[in-house]
């Protein structure tokens, strides 16, 4: 029943979404207005269905309804409940019900919203998300990607969900990834019904500018969560590698981004029409891009889970939204001419324009050096590929003029600023980052990396005119309402939310730069093998090797991990000591190569990282156990118990795991200082906490929507009395 | 007929019958709007509601160059110049509200015949 359930959802929800789409052209150009509410209720019909979907789906991996091929590939009778709620979007399938899922109710919520709004745009607005989510959909039905089939004889058990996505920030990673790729499909709609209908004023940003900055919230928050996923989970001690699939999620941020700043100069100054549309046009394709690269894999990545065949169809929808977006754009070029000019190089806008195309520059060069292997194949017949050093050697400069435009940017004002003024606004600011870099010279090794001495510096400045900017509007409030600091301090950030919750966000940013600068220009790493008893020093730390671990269905971080093999340390530096137990995890080999107990050994294992937290530092410890020596008891262990009894088989594994304890092999060992670390993580709370707070609608805004909403009622009741 | 085969026609009716059910409910709700008069707009509400959002962003705009003029950000002259150009957008966009017409009952004629 689940199955026909979630199958006929599909299938009346590729028919609404299909009707939304051209109910939504036909009441625009007919004018029919009850066409268009005709269409917008088909959306709202589509995230009904598609809801139902998603819990079907998730009953049935609930369940282990192994009859479903997605939960055999993915789940299993012994992945952890959480796992297997989460194992949905592990697979192609169930990322593009998840997409199309977001889709509809981003969709129903923005429709819900504008319903009495924007009445020419609105209807081709629905028509666009109509049609995108009748894409996904179609992939889903016409494809072969359905999240329903069913197999012909259910197996005894799945496969289990992939070992290296059993992580708290791996199961929240991907919907987050999904919903800001998804979220700025709204933006998008609401612009190509603006171009079409000639209405390119700043109305269709008023209405979305809500919907790009959720999406550019969601969307950075996944990038973090994925990279915090890889410090802890992938074993290598990183956070960033450079990975086709972690640029491809990377550029439609950095698009975003440039986005939710120059649509504020439309907004005040009528200027950037065209910049804007093409802006967020080129944001919901690198979108598109994101999602084809995790699921295509044409390009080599740590998201090999991920690869599959959707290619083609894929290939095309991203040609037909590009190449369409550029003729619309083309064609509409009388109607995207600025209102105003620049009036001056010192303003706010001008240092906004500057931003965008730094912006714009470092998602070209992460484009460039992400499809390298793919030009240099298709120039050379070689493929060749960008490792992390020539990414840095081009993203670091850009980074740095970044941080420098967004310490300054807030500091001048809209239209013109009189030199006089900037240079007054500059001084402080100016004088705290003299002062800094003189304490990071003379207390700290900071000038040890160059480029990060110039990080910091400039980090400083950021924060500088952030605070000043906050203290001298602080201060006006002060005088103009007799408030006392802190009641001034808030009351300034509740009537000017956006403002103040830009300014937040950069201040984050500039946290987040501060622990990326750091770890990565001082940290310090080893790579050494040790047996128990022998000692080795990192950056000042002694690290001990104390005694192996063993053990069965004990693993601590609740991955459901049946064998887990590990180390217990002792770290010590001065009179600070503490113990540290890194693990690996190892799970059975489904297709039973090893044998009943060398099975365990043949599949795949993660690593199972050891840290501990830090303001200043993170100490990080992974191990690679030496399983050599147990090759030759279980080669007995397979010949005598194969076939015993499932408690005799137990005791086996038991006395295996003593033989590691007591035989106490020589373990290879990861150890990294990274300072700072946690900084990245901080920054980016910061930027969400920005983020809401510009979000969070003024008072004022409140009370036109209460206001609006009881003229409403009023409208109805008085209607039907 | 085989266990395998009666499976697939259940699921085969099973599936027919969701289809359905949801089709007919989806085609309730998509429909319903069409068979009911079309909602009666006051005239010109698309445009007092762009203006209304226009108005609204320009008076934070105002706002916000006083703020910068309190925190010493724009000189005098500046902000008596920029003050005076966003004052003056602001008119125009006042006078643009006054030239549509008279703002209806909200909920249309309807509403304001009922009240009468």
């Amino acid at each position: 029943m689940t199955g026909a359930v979630g199958n006929a959802c599909l299938a009346v929800g590729l028919g609404a979404a299909l009707y939304a789409a051209g109910a939504g052209v036909y009441g625009a150009r007919s004018g029919r207005r009850e066409f268009v509410t005709s269409a917008r209720w088909a959306m709202y019909c589509l995230a009904g269905l598609l809801t139902i979907a998603m819990i079907m789906l998730e009953s049935a991996y609930l369940r282990t309804d192994l009859s479903f091929k997605l939960v055999a590939q993915n789940s299993s009778h012994e992945t952890p409940t959480f796992y297997k709620l989460t194992a949905l979007w592990s697979s192609q399938e169930g990322s593009l019900l998840l997409w199309a899922f977001l889709l509809s109710v981003y969709s129903s919520v923005v429709l819900l919203v504008t319903r009495r709004k924007l009445r020419e745009i609105v209807p081709w607005a629905t028509a666009v998300l109509g049609v995108v989510a009748a894409f996904f959909l179609s992939l889903m039905i016409v494809f072969g990607q359905n999240p329903f089939a069913k197999l012909a004889r259910a197996p005894v058990d799945g496969n289990g969900l992939e070992p290296l996505l059993r992580h708290p920030a791996m199961a929240i990673h991907p919907p987050m990834l999904y919903s800001g790729y998804v979220g700025f499909a709204i933006p998008f709609a609401f612009a190509v019904g603006a171009l079409i209908t000639r209405r390119t004023g700043a109305d269709w940003i008023r209405s979305t500018r809500r919907f790009a900055l959720v999406a550019w919230t969601l969307l950075g928050t996944g990038i973090l969560l994925g990279a915090l996923w890889s410090y802890s989970e992938l074993g290598w001690g990183g956070y960033w590698a450079w990975d086709a699939v972690e640029n491809a999620s990377l550029m439609p941020w950095l698009l975003g981004t440039a986005f939710i700043h120059s649509v504020m100069v439309q907004e005040k100054r009528g200027m950037l029409k065209m910049w804007n549309a093409g802006l967020i046009m080129a944001t919901f394709t690198a979108a598109l891009i994101g999602t084809f690269l995790v699921r295509s894999g044409i390009l080599d990545s740590i998201h090999a889970f991920g690869a599959s065949t959707l290619g083609v169809p894929f290939l095309i929808f991203i040609g037909v939204v590009a190449i369409g977006s550029v003729v619309l754009l083309v064609s509409r070029r009388d109607s995207l001419r600025s209102e105003g000019q620049l009036e001056s190089l010192l303003s706010r806008e001008t240092f906004f324009l500057l931003n965008n195309l730094v912006l714009v520059v470092l998602c070209l060069v992460i484009f460039w050096g992400t499809f390298f292997p793919l030009i240099s194949e298709a120039v050379t017949g070689t493929k060749q590929s960008w490792g992390p050093p020539m990414f840095e050697r081009w993203t670091v400069p850009l980074a740095l003029l970044l941080a420098l435009l967004s310490g300054i940017g807030p500091l001048l004002t809209w239209r013109r600023a009189s030199p006089a003024t900037v240079r007054r606004a500059l001084k402080w600011p100016l004088v705290a980052t003299a002062v800094a870099l003189g304490v990071m010279l003379v207390v700290t090794p900071a000038a040890e990396s160059v480029t990060s001495l110039i990080m910091f510096t400039l980090i400083a400045f950021v924060l500088a005119a952030v605070a000043q900017e906050f203290l001298r509007g602080a201060s006006a409030r002060r005088v103009m309402a007799r408030e006392s600091w802190p009641a001034a301090m808030a009351s300034l950030v509740r009537r000017n939310r956006r403002r103040y919750g830009g300014y937040l966000v950069h201040a984050g940013i500039a946290i987040l730069f501060l622990g990326v600068a750091a770890s990565s220009g001082f940290h310090a790493q080893k790579d050494v093998s040790l047996r128990p008893g022998q000692s080795t020093r990192i950056d000042g730390y002694t690290v001990t090797y104390r005694r192996p671990t063993a053990g069965i269905n004990s693993d601590r971080g609740g991955t459901g991990a049946p064998i887990s093999l590990g180390a217990v340390l002792d770290v010590r530096r001065g009179g600070d000591h503490w113990t540290m137990r890194p693990s690996r995890n190892y799970y059975k080999n489904n297709d039973g190569t090893g044998g009943v107990f060398g099975q365990y050994f043949t599949g795949d294992s993660t690593s199972e990282v050891d840290l501990r937290w830090g303001l200043k530092r993170d100490f990080w410890m992974a191990v690679q156990p030496d399983t050599t020596g147990l090759m030759k008891p279980l080669r007995e262990l397979n010949r005598r118990f194969s076939n015993a009894s499932e408690r005799t088989q137990i005791a086996g594994f038991v006395a295996l795991m003593e033989v590691y304890r007591r035989t106490a092999p020589p373990a290879q060992f990861r150890a990294i200082v990274s300072p700072m670390i946690a900084w990245i993580w901080i920054g980016g709370a910061i930027v969400l906490v920005g983020t809401l707070t510009a979000l969070w609608p003024t008072a004022e805004a409140r009370r036109r929507r209460a206001a609006s909403l009881a003229a409403a009622r009023l409208g109805r009741e008085l209607s039907r009395a | 007929m085989g266990r395998a085969a009666a499976a697939i026609h259940s699921a085969g009716v099973e599936y027919a019958l969701a289809i359905v059910v949801f089709g007919l409910g989806v085609a309730f709700l998509v429909v319903r709007p069409l068979l009911r008069p079309a909602e009666r707009e006051a005239p010109d509400q698309a445009r007092r509601e762009q203006l209304e959002a226009a108005k609204e962003a320009k008076y934070r705009e105002i706002r916000d160059a006083d703020l910068d003029h309190r925190m010493g950000k724009l000189s005098d002259e500046d902000h008596r110049e920029t003050d005076r150009e966003l004052r003056r957008q602001a008119i125009e966009i006042l006078r643009q509200l006054d030239e549509l017409a008279p703002e209806e009952a909200p909920g249309g004629p309807e509403g304001a015949d009922a009240r009468r």
